[in-house]
């Protein structure tokens, strides 16, 4: 029989350069946020140095999660494809559902975006978990 | 759609692994199209049919 195709290597290549650029996203992230307060104290400009590496670093990211969905094959492609559409549906109706209920003074404290992205990765997980499944 | 891919392979005496590596998809891939529960792409449908060398329309019915 003849023998192709899907390298397994290169598979997990991609899975590592993806799981690379996220870190690095999310440690440039913790960067911003506590170089500000301990690391320089304020320097608008070192704050806006680490700021375009948080942007550079997430347009790596996307793109490493580009050439990662472009690696899957059909069956991963419909999985991701499912998982990230209802993550976006969920993230959107939660999000502006949360959003009124800090403009309506319907919960004690301000709506924060972390919240909002951890749910949104929760969600992600999830779905991806649940789709998986269901074509095992 | 319905196949007859898991009998096909049986004949041959390969396994789910064999098969997603002659045709390049994952073995869950496989597993989805044999038990129906995921079609398969044009090009994947034609390797397979290439693979067992018979028509696509000896694999796969359409049962709409």
């Amino acid at each position: 029989m003849q023998s192709i195709v899907m390298n397994k290597s290169t598979r997990k290549k991609q899975i590592a350069n993806l799981a690379a650029w996220t870190l690095a996203w999310v440690l440039s992230t913790a960067l911003v946020v506590f170089g500000n307060e301990f690391l320089w104290a304020g320097s608008q400009w070192l704050t806006g140095l680490a700021l375009l590496l948080n942007v550079l670093l997430g347009i790596g990211m996307i793109l490493s999660n580009r050439r990662f969905v472009e690696g899957s094959d059909e069956l991963e492609k419909k999985i991701q494809l499912e998982s990230m559409g209802l993550t976006l549906g969920l993230t959107l109706v939660a999000g502006i559902a949360y959003s009124m209920m800090d403009v309506t003074n319907l919960i004690p404290m301000d709506a924060e975006i972390s919240l909002l992205v951890m749910f949104m990765g929760i969600c992600y997980i999830v779905a991806t978990l649940l789709n998986n499944r269901r074509y095992r | 759609m319905k196949n007859s891919i898991r009998i096909l392979r049986a004949e041959k005496n390969w396994t789910q692994e064999d098969l997603a590596g002659a045709i390049g998809v994952s073995r869950q891939t496989i597993n989805a199209i044999e038990k129906e529960k995921f079609d398969p792409s044009l090009p994947t449908a034609f390797r397979i049919s290439r693979l067992f060398g018979k028509p696509i329309e000896d694999i796969f019915r359409f049962e709409g």
